[in-house]
Protein backbone atom coordinates (compact mmCIF):
# COMPACT_ATOMS: atom_id res chain seq x y z
CA UNK A 1 0.00 0.00 0.00
CA UNK A 2 1.43 3.65 -0.64
CA UNK A 3 -0.02 7.05 0.47
CA UNK A 4 0.53 9.90 -2.19
CA UNK A 5 -0.56 13.44 -2.15
CA UNK A 6 -1.22 15.83 -5.11
CA UNK A 7 -2.27 20.10 -5.25
CA UNK A 8 -3.39 21.52 -8.50
CA UNK A 9 -4.59 24.74 -8.26
CA UNK A 10 -8.00 25.60 -8.49
CA UNK A 11 -11.13 28.23 -8.51
CA UNK A 12 -14.03 28.45 -5.94
CA UNK A 13 -14.56 25.41 -3.40
CA UNK A 14 -17.38 22.94 -4.89
CA UNK A 15 -20.61 22.76 -3.86
CA UNK A 16 -21.32 19.83 -2.35
CA UNK A 17 -19.95 16.39 -1.77
CA UNK A 18 -19.75 13.52 -4.06
CA UNK A 19 -18.65 9.86 -3.42
CA UNK A 20 -18.54 7.37 -6.39
CA UNK A 21 -17.06 4.00 -6.56
CA UNK A 22 -16.24 0.98 -4.31
CA UNK A 23 -12.91 -0.04 -2.82
CA UNK A 24 -13.50 -3.75 -4.91
CA UNK A 25 -11.20 -5.61 -6.86
CA UNK A 26 -9.74 -3.42 -9.89
CA UNK A 27 -12.39 -0.41 -8.53
CA UNK A 28 -11.93 2.30 -6.34
CA UNK A 29 -13.96 5.04 -4.45
CA UNK A 30 -13.01 8.86 -5.41
CA UNK A 31 -14.64 10.70 -2.21
CA UNK A 32 -15.23 14.99 -3.18
CA UNK A 33 -16.03 17.22 -0.33
CA UNK A 34 -15.46 21.18 -0.94
CA UNK A 35 -12.03 22.23 -0.72
CA UNK A 36 -10.44 26.08 0.42
CA UNK A 37 -10.63 28.19 -2.46
CA UNK A 38 -7.97 28.15 -4.63
CA UNK A 39 -6.73 24.53 -4.51
CA UNK A 40 -7.67 21.11 -4.59
CA UNK A 41 -5.59 18.41 -2.56
CA UNK A 42 -5.98 15.42 -3.69
CA UNK A 43 -5.03 12.03 -0.91
CA UNK A 44 -4.61 8.98 -3.15
CA UNK A 45 -4.02 5.20 -0.93
CA UNK A 46 -3.65 3.16 -3.54
CA UNK A 47 -2.93 -1.11 -2.89
CA UNK A 48 -0.41 -1.03 -5.78
CA UNK A 49 3.17 0.01 -4.78
CA UNK A 50 5.17 2.21 -7.56
CA UNK A 51 2.77 3.85 -9.24
CA UNK A 52 3.00 7.72 -8.32
CA UNK A 53 4.17 8.52 -12.05
CA UNK A 54 1.34 7.37 -13.43
CA UNK A 55 -0.83 9.27 -10.52
CA UNK A 56 0.76 12.18 -10.92
CA UNK A 57 0.72 11.92 -14.83
CA UNK A 58 -3.08 11.41 -15.21
CA UNK A 59 -4.31 13.69 -12.28
CA UNK A 60 -2.26 16.54 -13.99
CA UNK A 61 -4.03 16.10 -17.20
CA UNK A 62 -7.09 16.01 -15.45
CA UNK A 63 -6.90 18.73 -13.14
CA UNK A 64 -4.53 20.82 -15.52
CA UNK A 65 -6.87 21.10 -18.25
CA UNK A 66 -9.53 23.80 -17.02
CA UNK A 67 -10.42 25.50 -14.65
CA UNK A 68 -11.87 23.18 -11.59
CA UNK A 69 -13.94 23.56 -8.55
CA UNK A 70 -11.59 23.48 -5.32
CA UNK A 71 -11.96 20.47 -3.88
CA UNK A 72 -10.65 17.93 -0.92
CA UNK A 73 -10.22 14.46 -2.71
CA UNK A 74 -9.58 11.29 -1.24
CA UNK A 75 -9.13 8.28 -3.34
CA UNK A 76 -9.51 4.88 -1.87
CA UNK A 77 -7.59 2.78 -4.78
CA UNK A 78 -7.83 -0.93 -5.06
CA UNK A 79 -5.60 -1.70 -8.31
CA UNK A 80 -7.67 0.16 -10.95
CA UNK A 81 -6.53 1.07 -13.78
CA UNK A 82 -6.16 4.67 -15.46
CA UNK A 83 -8.96 3.87 -17.49
CA UNK A 84 -11.06 3.26 -14.88
CA UNK A 85 -9.74 5.64 -12.62
CA UNK A 86 -9.99 8.58 -15.27
CA UNK A 87 -14.12 6.82 -15.59
CA UNK A 88 -14.63 7.28 -11.93
CA UNK A 89 -13.20 10.51 -11.30
CA UNK A 90 -15.64 11.86 -15.11
CA UNK A 91 -18.55 10.17 -12.83
CA UNK A 92 -17.73 12.05 -9.46
CA UNK A 93 -17.25 15.32 -11.74
CA UNK A 94 -20.48 14.60 -13.14
CA UNK A 95 -22.32 14.04 -9.89
CA UNK A 96 -20.66 17.38 -8.46
CA UNK A 97 -22.29 19.06 -11.66
CA UNK A 98 -25.83 17.65 -10.94
CA UNK A 99 -28.21 20.13 -8.92
CA UNK A 100 -29.07 17.44 -6.53
CA UNK A 101 -27.93 15.94 -3.64
CA UNK A 102 -25.20 14.82 -1.49
CA UNK A 103 -23.51 10.89 -1.25
CA UNK B 1 -37.61 -16.04 -18.07
CA UNK B 2 -37.77 -14.44 -22.50
CA UNK B 3 -35.87 -11.97 -23.60
CA UNK B 4 -37.79 -9.04 -22.69
CA UNK B 5 -38.59 -10.00 -19.18
CA UNK B 6 -34.19 -10.38 -18.35
CA UNK B 7 -34.36 -7.03 -20.29
CA UNK B 8 -36.46 -4.94 -18.70
CA UNK B 9 -35.59 -6.58 -15.09
CA UNK B 10 -33.34 -4.49 -12.96
CA UNK B 11 -31.25 -6.91 -11.07
CA UNK B 12 -30.37 -6.74 -7.50
CA UNK B 13 -27.44 -8.72 -7.15
CA UNK B 14 -25.94 -6.11 -9.16
CA UNK B 15 -26.30 -3.28 -7.24
CA UNK B 16 -23.91 -2.06 -4.49
CA UNK B 17 -24.85 -1.97 -0.98
CA UNK B 18 -25.77 1.92 -1.05
CA UNK B 19 -27.85 1.47 -4.21
CA UNK B 20 -29.31 -1.86 -2.44
CA UNK B 21 -30.56 0.22 0.38
CA UNK B 22 -32.43 3.03 -1.84
CA UNK B 23 -33.93 -0.02 -3.97
CA UNK B 24 -35.61 -1.03 -0.56
CA UNK B 25 -36.71 2.15 1.26
CA UNK B 26 -39.77 4.25 -0.06
CA UNK B 27 -38.72 6.53 -2.46
CA UNK B 28 -37.42 9.61 -1.46
CA UNK B 29 -36.85 8.58 2.51
CA UNK B 30 -33.16 7.80 2.25
CA UNK B 31 -30.94 9.50 4.94
CA UNK B 32 -27.47 7.85 5.23
CA UNK B 33 -26.25 8.02 9.17
CA UNK B 34 -23.14 7.48 10.08
CA UNK B 35 -21.75 8.25 6.32
CA UNK B 36 -18.60 8.04 4.23
CA UNK B 37 -17.63 11.42 4.80
CA UNK B 38 -18.17 11.01 8.70
CA UNK B 39 -14.83 10.21 9.71
CA UNK B 40 -16.13 6.70 10.85
CA UNK B 41 -13.06 4.90 8.34
CA UNK B 42 -11.62 1.54 9.96
CA UNK B 43 -8.18 2.80 11.99
CA UNK B 44 -6.78 -1.09 11.91
CA UNK B 45 -6.40 -1.20 7.83
CA UNK B 46 -3.80 1.36 6.77
CA UNK B 47 -1.37 0.30 9.55
CA UNK B 48 -1.46 -3.11 8.31
CA UNK B 49 -1.42 -1.77 4.98
CA UNK B 50 -4.57 -2.53 3.22
CA UNK B 51 -6.74 0.31 1.74
CA UNK B 52 -9.55 1.49 3.70
CA UNK B 53 -13.39 2.55 2.52
CA UNK B 54 -15.09 5.50 4.07
CA UNK B 55 -17.95 3.92 4.72
CA UNK B 56 -15.81 0.94 6.29
CA UNK B 57 -17.89 -1.33 3.95
CA UNK B 58 -21.74 -0.73 5.67
CA UNK B 59 -24.23 1.50 4.95
CA UNK B 60 -27.02 2.87 7.95
CA UNK B 61 -29.70 4.53 6.32
CA UNK B 62 -33.18 5.62 7.87
CA UNK B 63 -35.90 5.68 5.72
CA UNK B 64 -39.51 4.07 5.47
CA UNK B 65 -40.96 0.47 4.40
CA UNK B 66 -44.58 0.82 3.21
CA UNK B 67 -44.91 4.19 5.05
CA UNK B 68 -43.41 2.93 8.75
CA UNK B 69 -39.85 3.85 10.05
CA UNK B 70 -36.80 1.43 8.83
CA UNK B 71 -33.24 1.28 8.62
CA UNK B 72 -31.63 -0.52 6.15
CA UNK B 73 -28.27 -1.96 6.98
CA UNK B 74 -26.32 -2.48 3.79
CA UNK B 75 -23.10 -4.79 3.59
CA UNK B 76 -20.65 -3.73 0.61
CA UNK B 77 -19.26 -7.19 -0.50
CA UNK B 78 -17.40 -6.16 -2.69
CA UNK B 79 -14.99 -3.98 -0.31
CA UNK B 80 -13.01 -7.03 1.40
CA UNK B 81 -15.23 -9.52 1.10
CA UNK B 82 -17.94 -7.87 3.01
CA UNK B 83 -16.04 -8.61 6.45
CA UNK B 84 -16.89 -6.88 9.36
CA UNK B 85 -14.28 -5.13 11.64
CA UNK B 86 -14.78 -2.96 14.63
CA UNK B 87 -15.92 0.33 12.82
CA UNK B 88 -19.00 -1.53 10.32
CA UNK B 89 -19.91 -3.58 12.87
CA UNK B 90 -20.30 -1.01 15.45
CA UNK B 91 -22.53 0.85 13.35
CA UNK B 92 -24.73 -2.39 12.19
CA UNK B 93 -25.31 -2.96 15.85
CA UNK B 94 -25.58 1.05 17.07
CA UNK B 95 -28.28 1.56 14.71
CA UNK B 96 -30.07 -2.29 15.49
CA UNK B 97 -29.80 -1.02 18.93
CA UNK B 98 -31.11 2.53 18.30
CA UNK B 99 -33.99 0.43 16.42
CA UNK B 100 -35.04 -0.98 19.28
CA UNK B 101 -34.83 1.93 21.74
CA UNK B 102 -37.07 3.77 19.28
CA UNK B 103 -39.54 0.86 19.55
CA UNK B 104 -39.21 1.15 23.58
CA UNK B 105 -40.23 4.93 22.84
CA UNK B 106 -43.14 4.03 21.37
CA UNK B 107 -41.76 4.70 17.82
CA UNK B 108 -42.15 1.10 15.45
CA UNK B 109 -38.74 1.20 13.49
CA UNK B 110 -38.05 -2.31 11.68
CA UNK B 111 -34.80 -3.36 10.15
CA UNK B 112 -33.63 -4.96 7.10
CA UNK B 113 -30.08 -6.33 6.73
CA UNK B 114 -28.35 -6.97 3.73
CA UNK B 115 -26.06 -10.13 4.30
CA UNK B 116 -23.37 -10.04 1.79
CA UNK B 117 -20.18 -10.93 3.97
CA UNK B 118 -17.98 -13.21 4.74
CA UNK B 119 -17.86 -12.83 8.74
CA UNK B 120 -15.66 -11.08 10.57
CA UNK B 121 -12.60 -8.99 9.18
CA UNK B 122 -9.50 -10.92 10.20
CA UNK B 123 -7.19 -8.03 9.98
CA UNK B 124 -9.53 -6.58 12.87
CA UNK B 125 -9.63 -9.79 15.01
CA UNK B 126 -11.73 -9.78 18.45
CA UNK B 127 -12.48 -6.35 17.83
CA UNK B 128 -14.88 -7.74 14.63
CA UNK B 129 -15.82 -10.90 16.73
CA UNK B 130 -17.05 -8.76 19.58
CA UNK B 131 -19.02 -6.54 16.86
CA UNK B 132 -20.67 -9.41 15.22
CA UNK B 133 -21.79 -10.71 19.33
CA UNK B 134 -23.64 -7.09 19.61
CA UNK B 135 -24.89 -7.33 16.48
CA UNK B 136 -26.52 -10.89 17.55
CA UNK B 137 -27.71 -9.23 20.97
CA UNK B 138 -29.70 -6.66 19.34
CA UNK B 139 -31.09 -8.23 16.77
CA UNK B 140 -32.47 -10.84 19.74
CA UNK B 141 -33.50 -7.36 21.33
CA UNK B 142 -35.14 -5.67 18.62
CA UNK B 143 -36.72 -8.56 17.21
CA UNK B 144 -39.37 -9.11 20.31
CA UNK B 145 -40.75 -5.39 18.86
CA UNK B 146 -40.53 -5.43 15.26
CA UNK B 147 -39.50 -7.76 12.51
CA UNK B 148 -35.73 -7.70 11.88
CA UNK B 149 -35.57 -9.03 7.84
CA UNK B 150 -32.28 -10.76 6.55
CA UNK B 151 -31.60 -10.57 3.10
CA UNK B 152 -28.97 -12.76 1.16
CA UNK B 153 -28.86 -11.78 -2.80
CA UNK B 154 -25.27 -13.08 -3.48
CA UNK B 155 -22.48 -13.67 -4.73
CA UNK B 156 -20.65 -13.40 -1.63
CA UNK B 157 -22.76 -14.66 0.34
CA UNK B 158 -23.33 -14.97 3.92
CA UNK B 159 -20.61 -17.01 6.11
CA UNK B 160 -19.05 -16.94 10.06
CA UNK B 161 -20.36 -14.89 12.67
CA UNK B 162 -22.86 -13.30 10.60
CA UNK B 163 -24.18 -16.03 9.39
CA UNK B 164 -25.54 -17.04 12.86
CA UNK B 165 -26.73 -13.27 12.55
CA UNK B 166 -28.97 -14.30 9.39
CA UNK B 167 -30.18 -17.35 11.70
CA UNK B 168 -31.48 -14.80 14.19
CA UNK B 169 -33.19 -12.65 11.85
CA UNK B 170 -37.14 -12.96 12.20
CA UNK B 171 -37.35 -13.84 8.39
CA UNK B 172 -34.85 -14.50 5.47
CA UNK B 173 -35.08 -13.87 1.97
CA UNK B 174 -32.99 -15.43 -0.78
CA UNK B 175 -31.70 -15.50 -4.13
CA UNK B 176 -30.67 -18.71 -5.95
CA UNK B 177 -27.32 -16.35 -6.31
CA UNK B 178 -27.26 -16.73 -2.28
CA UNK B 179 -25.11 -18.90 0.08
CA UNK B 180 -25.39 -19.40 4.00
CA UNK B 181 -22.93 -21.50 5.64
CA UNK B 182 -21.22 -21.46 8.85
CA UNK B 183 -17.63 -22.22 7.49
CA UNK B 184 -16.73 -21.15 3.97
CA UNK B 185 -16.29 -23.52 1.12
CA UNK B 186 -12.41 -23.16 0.96
CA UNK B 187 -12.30 -23.28 5.06
CA UNK B 188 -14.00 -26.56 4.98
CA UNK B 189 -11.86 -28.12 2.28
CA UNK B 190 -8.67 -27.15 4.43
CA UNK B 191 -9.75 -28.82 7.57
CA UNK B 192 -12.29 -31.97 6.01
CA UNK B 193 -9.94 -32.14 2.53
CA UNK B 194 -10.77 -31.97 -1.03
CA UNK B 195 -12.17 -35.46 -1.22
CA UNK B 196 -15.15 -34.26 1.21
CA UNK B 197 -15.29 -30.52 -0.19
CA UNK B 198 -14.05 -29.72 -3.06
CA UNK B 199 -14.34 -25.71 -2.84
CA UNK B 200 -14.22 -25.01 -6.60
CA UNK B 201 -16.86 -27.43 -7.28
CA UNK B 202 -19.11 -24.66 -7.45
CA UNK B 203 -22.66 -26.96 -8.26
CA UNK B 204 -21.72 -28.84 -5.02
CA UNK B 205 -21.15 -25.72 -3.33
CA UNK B 206 -24.60 -24.72 -4.16
CA UNK B 207 -26.31 -27.34 -3.24
CA UNK B 208 -25.82 -27.47 0.17
CA UNK B 209 -25.45 -23.94 1.03
CA UNK B 210 -27.16 -22.26 -1.84
CA UNK B 211 -30.39 -20.13 -1.72
CA UNK B 212 -32.66 -22.88 -3.08
CA UNK B 213 -31.18 -25.78 -0.81
CA UNK B 214 -31.42 -23.20 2.42
CA UNK B 215 -34.85 -22.82 1.66
CA UNK B 216 -35.79 -26.19 0.40
CA UNK B 217 -34.29 -27.12 4.06
CA UNK B 218 -36.41 -24.78 5.95
CA UNK B 219 -33.06 -22.05 6.90
CA UNK B 220 -34.55 -19.54 4.43
CA UNK B 221 -38.54 -18.28 4.20
CA UNK B 222 -38.51 -16.50 0.99
CA UNK B 223 -36.60 -17.43 -1.77
CA UNK B 224 -36.79 -14.70 -4.82
CA UNK B 225 -35.74 -14.21 -8.26
CA UNK B 226 -32.81 -11.16 -8.44
CA UNK B 227 -34.95 -8.53 -9.39
CA UNK B 228 -34.84 -5.34 -7.45
CA UNK B 229 -39.36 -5.01 -7.30
CA UNK B 230 -39.33 -8.25 -6.83
CA UNK B 231 -37.49 -7.86 -3.26
CA UNK B 232 -38.74 -4.66 -3.07
CA UNK B 233 -42.21 -6.37 -2.09
CA UNK B 234 -41.30 -9.28 -0.66
CA UNK B 235 -39.22 -7.55 2.04
CA UNK B 236 -41.86 -4.30 2.57
CA UNK B 237 -44.25 -7.41 3.06
CA UNK B 238 -42.21 -9.44 5.69
CA UNK B 239 -41.45 -6.03 7.84
CA UNK B 240 -45.40 -5.29 8.02
CA UNK B 241 -46.29 -8.62 9.81
CA UNK B 242 -45.98 -9.82 13.09
CA UNK B 243 -43.19 -10.59 15.06
CA UNK B 244 -43.32 -14.46 14.86
CA UNK B 245 -41.77 -17.05 16.94
CA UNK B 246 -38.60 -17.24 15.23
CA UNK B 247 -36.59 -19.84 14.11
CA UNK B 248 -33.58 -20.06 16.38
CA UNK B 249 -35.83 -20.57 19.38
CA UNK B 250 -36.58 -24.20 17.26
CA UNK B 251 -33.43 -25.02 17.86
CA UNK B 252 -34.52 -28.15 20.90
CA UNK B 253 -35.87 -29.78 17.59
CA UNK B 254 -32.61 -29.01 15.08
CA UNK B 255 -30.35 -30.52 17.83
CA UNK B 256 -32.79 -33.62 17.73
CA UNK B 257 -32.70 -34.12 13.89
CA UNK B 258 -28.59 -33.19 13.81
CA UNK B 259 -28.29 -35.94 16.88
CA UNK B 260 -30.20 -38.46 15.05
CA UNK B 261 -28.56 -38.30 11.48
CA UNK B 262 -25.55 -40.62 11.00
CA UNK B 263 -22.76 -39.03 10.13
CA UNK B 264 -20.55 -42.41 8.81
CA UNK B 265 -22.39 -41.47 5.52
CA UNK B 266 -21.75 -38.88 2.86
CA UNK B 267 -24.93 -36.64 2.67
CA UNK B 268 -26.40 -35.81 -0.51
CA UNK B 269 -28.40 -32.44 -0.43
CA UNK B 270 -31.56 -34.56 -1.03
CA UNK B 271 -30.52 -36.22 2.12
CA UNK B 272 -30.13 -32.51 4.10
CA UNK B 273 -34.36 -32.10 2.55
CA UNK B 274 -35.18 -34.70 4.37
CA UNK B 275 -33.46 -34.34 7.71
CA UNK B 276 -34.63 -30.86 8.17
CA UNK B 277 -37.82 -30.87 6.23
CA UNK B 278 -39.22 -34.01 7.54
CA UNK B 279 -41.97 -33.66 10.21
CA UNK B 280 -41.47 -31.82 13.68
CA UNK B 281 -41.37 -34.55 16.40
Amino acid sequence: MEQLRFEFPAGAPAPRRVLVGVVGSGDLEVMIEPGEAGKTAIDVTTSIDGYGRVWDAQLARVFNAGARAAMRIRIHDFGATPGVVGMRLAEAFEALAESKGDA
Amino acid sequence: MNQTALLSRESFVELGARARAHALLDAGTFRELAGPFDGLTSPWLVRQGVVPQGDDGVIVARGKIGGQPAVVLAIEGAFQGGSLGEVGGAKIAGALERAADDNRRGIPTRAVILFETGGVRLQEANLGLAAIAEIHAAIVDLRRYQPVVGVIAGTVGCFGGMSIAAGLCTSLVVTREARLGLNGPAVIEQEAGIAEYDSRDRPFIWSFTGGEQRFATGLADRFVEDDCNIIRDTVAALVAQPPATPRSNQYDDYLRRLAGYDTGAQPEPATVRRLYAGDQQ
